[in-house]
């Protein structure tokens, strides 16, 4: 049995089935990340005092980390409108190229997180760091999620292309506004946590 | 049924089409991606995960109606960590408490309103053949079975299940044992198949209806479940968000609820501090709150239906309706802190919230007053859909007017730690929704099962239902006006000022005991009528609404040929035509 | 919309090359714009004033990836519904510290 507008465009939303799922999706996203915004907001605002986030942590590091996640955000696009030109190489190559910046963004982090650990500091030790560890340990968890839907539409589910290039279009299109969102939040939560 | 042949002709192509792709046991009945067996899979666990919830609070009901009384036989058989001789510990009393409270919300009504009805009857009253995305379907039923496990299984680790209260409060949540661990777990996954659910209906909804279905001719059911998908979808992430802090406060020693200087039991603790428990508040009430209109909306939304069925007529001010379930949900999100009037907020926020809580009555009101003008003229046939209908009514309305002093900032200062509460809001959800769900089951069983379910036992069922849940809770309210605190252990035994109300406990907890039997007949006549009840063919109750429309049970893919819609949902009596009921489906 | 690879190509080969031009165009202006923001910071500006730049940067940056490579710029109606209700509910979630935090508790220092 085939499910309607899976593929092919519903006429009078104009939209398919994905896409609409993708955008409620990202909007349950945007109250999650918006309900830890606002904790930080009323802890932060409610202590007595509050460390500047370049005084803890490593901005140079993160604005690397910014432009590489950045940068990983033009490859998806690209990835799609290689796609959408009917490119299946190059397309293979943004994809690839997608999830390696996502792999360096996660390595970085790792190397961050350890640092942290090392000077024996944990979550516990502060609500600055406890803030810290949560947001970008849940972004990460964002990163590396998306990285693993990248991974099949660049490997096994590629296979699509042969038989119903729009649908692969479509999803990847769709892991793409995921993407993109996980670098939207990155881009908040860089100035929040390093700069402020 | 015997059918004119020019429609039986394709059926046997159909069948051996099917033949080749016919799914093993297992992915037929347990890892279905088919929305009406995942369905019923969701009623069926939804069903028994109420009645262990009923079974928790019917224990529990015996140290309030008889504190410190040996439990005969049963209490025994529970062990010396929670009865030893028979005799309920303050520590067990807790956890049977907050686990009743999560497992009826959370386990029980919305898994049985939300992902039973909603994915067995929205996609068939819209003329889907199936869901939007079959497999994240199966995948939101799974992780709502995960979840439940890891509750079920927080009663044997040790130190018991999470006792902090349905509502998790921090800090006591906080500093609780492991169970509370589980909890935060099981919620995790609760909430994540409540996610998957919610972006599936919505987008089935919009995507999948028939060809001339549009947004207002959707049976009012539709519009409630779109409308608490919604809900599901925005609301939920917070208590996530929470969720993941209070899991971070407890593992990862943060104190994002801990404020600072926090002294347990004579020690102070060595925690960072400077956390605050208000913030778990704001988060699980900005969740719980529009949780509230996730439990009734669907249950509005059946009754809508079997009402306008049962008296044969359209629904009176089907568009107010419609209007009001969308001013509903959306005024939803902004009351949550009527819950918190006992925090001391300030006089500004206190006037701010109890006039959201007072507008938000409005389209509640509008619903139910269009609901009881529909039988005003109508030639109402009592049977048990419609009596559980009907029973929804005053039961709901009840709850609603009792809430009224709740919502006001002074009225609901002395009443809110009292029984009082626990009546109001036991008679919106028990009597209230569990009986429109109740009425779902009878109504929707034919089209589930090809058969009928027996009248009289339905009787039996609904008539003791509905004197013992007033029996249960309307002492109650008397207890809590007479300012008996909801959080007793004995009851309010040791109390002077609870001695002349005392008894009602006694009364209730015997409703409650009464109550179980009345059951007996539902779940005997659930499982009698699947393999002996008459049977029920497509249209058994000459409904309008575009289900009927599919064989009884439908096949997978749902309707023959796909159903298109050319009128309103509640064409009733239509003057001038042959019959009394003119389906949305017939040109 | 056509499954055939070269009809989709050729469909749509010129309004993708314009939509690359943008998408190089936004990645350039996102990339200042993390350089501002991070020199920004090193002024030591007042924390009103900071978290002002700050905030604004953020926003002129997730607008532009929400805009181009979302493209939000050119979707759909419905979409834009569901976003501006989640954006409703997601500025009444940003009001839980000033409800939280609001005057006139009873216990004032």
């Amino acid at each position: 049995m085939e499910i309607p507008y899976t593929v092919e465009v519903r006429r009078d939303t104009g939209l398919t089935n994905g896409k609409i799922a993708i955008w409620l999706f990202l909007a349950s996203e945007v109250m999650l990340f918006g309900a830890l915004f606002a904790s930080y907001i009323l802890i932060r605002s409610g202590a007595p005092s509050w460390p500047r986030g370049d005084t803890i942590l490593n901005v140079p590091l993160a604005t690397f980390n910014t432009i590489v996640l950045i940068s990983s955000s033009v490859t998806m696009v690209m990835a799609w409108a290689s796609l959408m030109r009917a490119r299946f190489g190059t397309y293979r190559i943004y994809m690839g190229a997608t999830i390696l910046l996502g792999f360096v963004f996660l390595v970085v982090k790792y190397f961050e997180y350890s640092h942290k650990f090392h000077d024996g500091l944990y979550p516990g030790t502060s609500n600055f760091l406890a803030i810290y560890f949560t947001l970008t340990g849940l972004h990460m968890l964002h990163v590396f999620g998306g990285m693993v839907v990248n991974a099949y539409l660049w490997g096994p589910g590629a296979k699509l292309w042969k038989t119903n290039p729009v649908w692969l279009t479509n999803r990847v299109e769709n892991s793409g506004l995921f993407w993109h969102f996980v670098d939207l939040v990155w881009i908040f939560l860089f100035p929040t946590l390093y700069l402020l | 049924m015997s059918e004119p042949a020019g429609v039986a002709a394709p059926t046997p192509h159909v069948a051996h089409e099917a033949h080749h792709e016919e799914p093993g046991f297992w992915r037929k009945y347990v890892f279905s991606t088919d929305h009406k067996v995942i369905g019923i899979q969701y009623a069926v666990t939804g069903l028994l995960f109420l009645l262990f919830g009923f079974s928790l609070m019917m224990l529990l009901r015996w140290q309030l109606a008889y504190p410190g009384a040996a439990l005969p036989l049963l209490g025994g058989l529970l062990g010396d960590a929670r009865m030893p001789g028979g005799t309920m510990l303050p520590e067990f009393y807790n956890e049977l408490g907050a686990m009743h409270g999560t497992i009826m919300v959370f386990l029980g009504v919305v898994p049985l309103a939300v992902g039973g009805f909603g994915n067995f009857v929205l996609p068939l009253q819209i003329g889907a053949p199936d869901m939007a995305f079959p497999r994240l379907n199966m995948a939101s039923y799974w992780f709502f079975f995960l979840g439940g496990v890891t509750m079920l299984a927080s009663f044997l680790v040790p130190g018991g299940a999470a006792q902090s209260g349905w509502t998790s409060y921090s800090p006591l949540a906080n500093l609780a044992g492991t169970g509370q661990t589980w909890w935060l777990i099981g919620m995790v996954f609760l909430i994540t198949s409540s996610l998957l659910g919610a972006i599936n209906f919505i987008t089935t909804t919009i995507q999948l209806r028939a060809k001339g279905l549009t947004f207002l001719r959707f049976p009012f059911f539709v519009w409630a479940q779109l409308v608490t998908s919604f809900l599901l979808l925005l609301a939920f992430p917070p208590l996530e968000a929470a969720a993941v802090m209070q899991l971070m406060d407890r593992v990862a020693g943060t104190s994002f609820f801990l404020p600072s200087g926090l002294v347990v039991s004579g020690q102070a603790l060595t925690v960072a501090g400077g956390g605050n428990p208000l913030l778990w508040q704001h988060l699980f009430w900005f969740l719980a709150h529009p949780e509230v209109y996730v439990l009734i909306l669907p249950a509005m939304g059946i009754v809508a239906e079997i009402i306008a069925n049962n008296t044969r007529k359209p629904l009176w001010g089907y568009r107010a309706m419609v209007y009001s379930v969308i001013f509903l949900g959306f005024m939803s999100f902004i009351v949550w802190a009527h819950h918190m009037f006992m925090t001391g907020m300030g006089t500004a926020m206190a006037a701010f919230f109890q006039t959201t809580t007072m507008i938000i009555s409005i389209p509640s009101v509008v619903i139910l007053t269009a609901l009881i003008i529909s039988l005003w003229g109508g030639s109402i046939r009592f049977n048990t859909p419609m009596l559980f209908a009907l029973g929804f009514l005053p039961m709901f309305g009840i709850g609603g007017l009792t809430g009224l002093p709740l919502g006001l900032n002074v009225t609901d200062i002395p009443l809110h730690d009292t029984n009082y509460v626990i009546g109001h809001f036991h008679y919106v959800v028990a009597p209230g929704t569990i009986f429109g769900l109740f009425a779902g089951i009878y109504y929707w069983f034919p089209k589930a099962t090809g058969r009928m379910m027996n009248e009289t036992l339905g009787k039996i069922h609904f008539f003791g239902s509905l004197v013992c849940m007033n029996v249960i809770f309307m002492p109650m309210f008397l207890m809590g006006l007479a300012g008996v605190s909801r959080r007793l252990f004995d009851g309010g035994a040791t109390y002077a000022f609870a001695q002349p109300v005392l008894h009602l406990n006694v009364v209730s907890s015997w409703g409650a005991w009464i109550l179980a039997i009345f059951q007996i007949p539902f779940i005997f006549n659930f499982f009698w009528s699947i393999r002996k009840g008459a049977q029920a063919g497509e249209n058994p109750w000459q409904a309008t609404t575009i289900e009927w429309a599919a064989p009884s049970p439908p096949p997978h893919g749902n309707f023959r040929v796909a159903p298109e819609a050319y009128r309103e949902p509640y064409e009733y009596s239509v003057p001038g035509a042959a019959r009394d009921f003119t389906p949305q489906h017939e040109a | 919309m056509t499954s055939d690879h070269a009809a989709m190509a050729g469909d749509h080969a010129a309004e993708i090359d314009r939509h690359v031009r943008v998408y190089i165009t936004v990645f350039v202006a996102l990339m200042a714009l993390t350089i501002i923001t991070v020199a920004v910071s090193y002024l030591h500006l007042p924390v009103p004033i900071a978290v002002t730049v700050a905030l604004l940067v953020a926003t002129v940056k997730g607008s532009l990836v929400a805009c181009y490579f979302m493209h939000l710029i050119s979707e759909k109606k419905l979409i834009y519904a569901v976003l501006v209700l989640t954006a409703v509910f997601f500025a009444a979630l940003l009001a839980l510290p000033a409800v939280t935090h609001s005057s006139g508790y009873w216990i004032h220092e």
